[in-house]
């Protein structure tokens, strides 16, 4: 049972204007299980929230605490967050020339754990969630992510979070240009990790049209660097009708 | 673009990688002012795509210092005098386009006219060659016997030493019609950084031969070399050079090679290892249908000086040059020069060439030059390009990998393996990749300790 705590936290970055802060105090827990969509406007943050979380060197915390079963997580270096069971599929995955899909999940998989995987059951489930994510066995001997589509550098993150099996899963907009197809096989392979493991998880997003495959137990709505309004499901809803205007406009 | 002997230059910018990040061809030779510039745009291009900055590495020529070189320079790279004799050699100045890179002072007693430092039982280099099976014994030419002299004209006053210094010169050789599996091995090993070594070595595969000759480098020395390298018609050489020098080593070396009718050669440079090690690489493409393709791979560490130069002379129709140069950098003062010149002369119509370096610099202070230059006299060519690019290590890379639970140490391991692994997947001899993954992971094992 895992749960990620956040609380009232801040944070900054360097910009060539200066420092400036993006994240401005916020609250939030996601227990195993639990699905929560984070929406919200372009430049909100919302992005900032998961590579703080993370423990990406541009932010710097400079309030507030996140915890993971009770651990500080602000204290772990980025691969201690990952090994305590934190996992972030990214937005834009980055390149990595000359180091194979097979060679670098591998890899990942033996730094998580503790330990190899066993040869024989390793090789079964990376061709087995391959499959379920209609990704082709000869994708394991390209570079990890040279050269990928937008949508297959999304499948793999998706895959690495099925073989990882982390405790809580930040997804950020993972749905993001995908067309309807990739977005339902994507959103299948979040459900099958849902199902196998009790990821809490927390869908970033921009649109509500994962929420249609991916169905949040919670919706917090992020402004300006702080949860502004949350709810169940029905919060999408209001969302895909009304947009963020009513958070936007400064109220009299 | 101020030279008017070049007639086309647009073939090169289109040809190419489109999907690299790098710089568009360009004819240099006379200008390298504006292969200079061409050199900025890529690198500022690539730091943008990785969000790295680049300000301490690169780009160091001013346009003064490349008008006194292209004042010095012969018009074509083809051109430069060629000699024996040591008079027709200036010393090495700074203010000399071919020099201008170099320490000069670290290399100073590599300009010396000296004999090599040969002592009773006792030889500045120990020279052990391993000849394969069923092929001829090592033989010794004299200066002036051929094929010594008849592809290497030195082109530089280290090198017309140590041809003049040395009486007996190796000579290896693939008969006539041979595949030789097994490679040549020859084990060059010094006895100190104060011993004086002069060498010239003559590699040769006759006419539809093969074979592999394994140049390996260790201990110390101040070695001025030569390696000739006589690749005969139809057949085959490849040529592996390991720099795997003691830390006070000085090395300069010139390779010359020519390369016959539908022959082909695979030369790979590896430094690794020295204190300063220069090793400039002429390879003629004399006949039609050659082929060459030219790879090298450098470590270089705290104040350890890495100079690798080319020179690919397309001086006949339908041949194909291929240039693929990667090297990274670590640590205070670790420097690496990289100079590419490919010539396609008037009358190598059909060429294609292309020609690639790549450098990873893995910490703050450590410096590398990278200069590609591409002369085409003739437009009647298939395709030419060339590319040059200088990163940081990238930070996001490193994060990405760490994410997902991978500690620091082997991230990095992972990074530089993976950007040297596509080189070092050429090496056809097994023992030496192993010994060069394994060479990696012990320089990076330094860095990080």
């Amino acid at each position: 049972m895992s749960i990620l705590e956040i609380k009232d936290l801040h944070a900054t970055v360097e910009t060539p204007e200066g420092t400036k802060e993006i994240l401005k105090g916020v609250d939030l827990t996601i227990k195993a299980g639990e699905t929560h969509a984070i929406m919200g406007p372009n430049g909100s943050g919302k992005s900032t929230l998961a590579y703080a979380i993370a423990g990406h060197p541009k932010y710097e915390i400079t309030s507030g605490s996140v915890t993971l079963d009770g651990e500080d997580v602000l204290e772990m270096s980025v691969d201690e967050r990952a090994r305590a069971g934190l996992f972030l599929a990214m937005q834009y995955p980055v390149e990595v020339p000359g180091v194979t899909v097979s060679n670098f999940l591998r890899t990942a998989k033996t730094a998580i754990d503790g330990e190899a995987p066993a040869l024989r059951t390793w090789v079964k489930d990376m061709k087995g969630a391959m499959a379920d994510l209609r990704m082709d066995p000869a994708f394991a001997e390209r570079n990890v992510n040279e050269g990928f589509s937008g949508g297959e550098k999304k499948r793999h993150e998706v895959l690495q979070m099925q073989l990882l099996k982390p405790g809580i899963a930040i997804l950020d907009e993972t749905d993001s240009g995908l067309d309807v197809d990739a977005l339902r096989i994507v959103s299948e392979g979040v459900n099958r990790a849902k199902e196998n493991t009790d990821v809490g998880i927390m869908l970033i997003t921009h649109y509500t049209r994962i929420l249609q495959y991916v169905k949040p137990d919670f919706v917090h709505v992020f402004v300006d660097g702080k949860v502004a309004d949350q709810g169940g499901p029905e919060l999408a809803e209001r969302l895909e009708s009304e947009g963020y205007d009513r958070y936007l406009t400064p109220t009299a | 673009m101020t030279s008017s002997d070049v007639t086309d230059v647009k073939g090169a910018e289109s040809a190419g990688d489109p999907t690299a990040n790098e710089a568009a061809g360009n004819a240099a030779g006379a200008a390298p002012v504006s292969a200079q510039d061409v050199l900025h745009e890529s690198d500022a291009r690539d730091a943008r795509a990785s969000g790295a900055e680049l300000e301490s590495e690169g780009l160091t020529m001013t346009g003064q210092e490349g008008e006194k070189s292209a004042a010095h320079g012969a018009a074509n790279r083809g051109d430069r005098k060629r000699s024996f004799e040591l008079a027709d050699h200036e010393v090495p100045t700074s203010k000399v386009e071919e020099w201008r890179f170099t320490p000069l002072r670290r290399f100073a007693p590599l300009f010396e006219d000296v004999a090599t430092d040969d002592r009773e039982g006792d030889p500045a280099l120990d020279y052990q060659v391993e000849i394969p099976q069923g092929v001829p014994d090592v033989a010794n030419l004299a200066p002036g016997q051929a094929p010594r002299g008849t592809v290497l004209v030195p082109e530089d006053l280290t090198s017309a030493v140590a041809s003049a210094r040395c009486e007996q010169a190796l000579h290896l050789v693939a008969p006539k019609g041979t595949d030789v599996a097994e490679p040549f091995r020859v084990a060059i090993t010094g006895s100190g950084a104060d011993r004086r070594g002069n060498a010239h070595i003559v590699l040769e595969t006759e006419e539809s031969s093969s074979a592999t000759f394994v140049l390996n480098h260790t201990g110390s020395a101040q070695y001025a070399q030569n390696v000739e390298m006589v690749v005969g018609d139809n057949s085959q050489m490849t040529v592996i050079a390991l720099q795997d020098w003691d830390d006070d080593a000085l090395h300069i070396a010139r390779h010359h090679a020519r390369v016959g009718r539908d022959a082909k050669l695979k030369h790979i440079v590896v430094s690794l290892g020295g204190s300063g090690v220069r090793v400039d690489v002429i390879g003629e493409l004399a006949a039609p249908g050659g082929e060459l393709e030219n790879l090298g791979l450098y470590f270089s560490d705290a104040d350890q000086f890495l100079e690798h130069r080319l020179f690919v002379d397309h001086a006949a129709p339908n041949c194909t040059s291929n240039v693929a140069y990667k090297g990274a950098l670590q640590g205070a003062k670790a420097r690496s020069v990289w100079v590419g010149d490919v010539l396609i002369r008037k009358q190598a119509e059909g060429t294609t060439t292309y020609e690639l370096n790549r450098n990873l610099v893995l910490t703050e202070g450590a410096r590398a030059d990278s200069v590609p230059n591409l002369e085409i006299e003739t437009g009647e060519i298939e395709g030419a390009g060339h590319a040059a690019a200088t990163g940081r290590f990238d930070d996001e890379q490193l994060f990405y990998l760490m994410a997902r639970g991978i500690p620091e140490k082997e991230a990095r391991r992972l990074v530089v393996r993976g950007f040297f692994a596509e080189l070092i997947q050429q090496i056809d001899v097994p023992e030496i990749r192993e010994h060069l993954f394994e060479s990696i992971e012990n320089e990076l094992e330094r860095s990080m300790n």
